[in-house]
């Protein structure tokens, strides 16, 4: 089975023009851990929310490429928030969803996906127009770079191991990482105003 | 329907003019002329809510985006925003206008709404978060100024209660 530190190694470097919001835990660690950037925001709690704030910022910069990278208990914890993604459908937004069937970081409790729950197929069913479930790396990386270039609201679903890193704190203070993510984003709109005459909007 | 359409307008008109460019809505009866004025302005992103919770992600990512933001709620969707707003906006420190329909206050009818209005303004103390009334028309575009002067300067959510004096009419009987 896949291990999601693995994963995220696989799609790094396709982050990097990307803006990305993880959610808690051991994806924000793991991927820290990879080298931080400054494209990069970690919401260290507020469980769910990490799709609607890449909605909020995939609707307000359509031209910006934004990669949520969620889990299976905080998508379980708003899948209302799918359904308004979907009824959106910002084209510039990619859903990964790291599904280890358990609420690791609170002691490994296992979640409803380990008796079945299917969030591809909630997602689906909630009008996401492109959802995969990932059981493989070569799988992962080709549904990552076919969401890059299609243009269209994807959701990927990755099955991976109940594993993560032994601790969850970082070096990065949380309103460090909040402010240098607003600031990246204000040099990438006038960057592309000086650039093209035209905000990035 | 007894909703004042014009001071829906005077509301709607004064978030336009304090360079609002996204709100979030879940419909409640007495928010239901601005959602419509919303979604009938090519200017504005309406985004229309499953669970009001998610606005506070909505407008964080908004914020992110150097794009100025309002909430539209009744009160019973703040309190279930409860969490979002604790452990997202103010953890991060993130600017929120939340304009809350005040239900459940004197003159509700509505046996249902009554323990949120009990609730509201105990919660929004609790949290610490600043908020007002918005009772008079004459003084809401002020009011809503002001209010996101303040969200934005201390990185903070605020709160305005839309009150029944402002936003219901009783029909001519």
């Amino acid at each position: 089975m896949m291990q999601r530190i693995e994963c995220l190694r696989a799609v790094y470097e396709r982050l990097n023009d990307c803006l990305v919001v993880t959610i808690m835990g051991a994806v924000a660690t793991e991927l820290h851990s990879l080298g931080h950037r400054p494209n990069f925001f970690y919401l260290q709690h507020a469980m769910g929310l990490a799709s609607s704030t890449g909605l909020g910022l995939a609707l307000c910069l359509p031209k910006q490429k934004v990669v949520v990278i969620d889990g299976d208990g905080s998508v379980l914890m708003n899948m209302g928030g799918l359904t308004t993604l979907a009824r959106y459908r910002p084209r510039n937004l990619i859903h990964v969803i790291f599904d280890n069937e358990s609420l690791l970081s609170v002691g490994g409790f296992p979640t409803a996906t380990a008796t079945g729950s299917d969030l591809a197929a909630i997602a689906s069913a909630s009008g996401v127009p492109r959802t995969r479930t990932v059981r493989t790396m070569d799988a992962l990386t080709q549904a990552f770079d076919e969401a890059l270039k299609v243009n269209d609201l994807s959701c990927v679903v990755a099955k991976v191991e109940a594993v993560g890193p032994k601790g969850y704190v970082t070096d990065l203070a949380l309103l460090e990482n909040r402010f240098q993510f607003k600031r990246h984003i204000e040099g990438l709109v006038s960057s592309s105003r000086a650039e093209r005459g035209s905000p990035i909007t | 329907m007894p909703v004042s359409l014009a001071n829906s307008r005077v509301v709607y008109d004064a978030l336009k003019k304090c360079g609002v460019g996204l709100i979030s809505a879940l419909p409640e009866t007495w928010l239901v002329h601005m959602i419509r004025m919303a979604d009938e302005d090519p200017g504005m992103i309406l985004v229309r809510l499953a669970k009001e919770e998610e606005a506070v992600g909505i407008s964080a990512g908004a914020h992110f985006a150097g794009v100025k933001s309002a909430m539209l709620m009744q009160n019973h969707g703040f309190l279930a925003s409860v969490n979002g707003i604790v452990s997202f906006a103010q953890l991060y420190r993130i600017p929120l206008l939340m304009l809350i329909s005040y239900r459940g206050h004197f003159g509700e009818r509505d046996p249902w709404q009554t323990e949120g209005g009990g609730a509201t303004e105990p919660v929004l103390r609790a949290l610490g978060i600043p908020f007002g009334f918005l009772d008079d028309p004459a003084k809401t575009e002020k009011q809503i100024a002001d209010a996101q002067t303040l969200s934005l300067s201390r990185l903070h959510p605020v709160a305005l209660l839309l009150t029944r004096e402002l936003m219901w009419e009783e029909p001519q009987s």
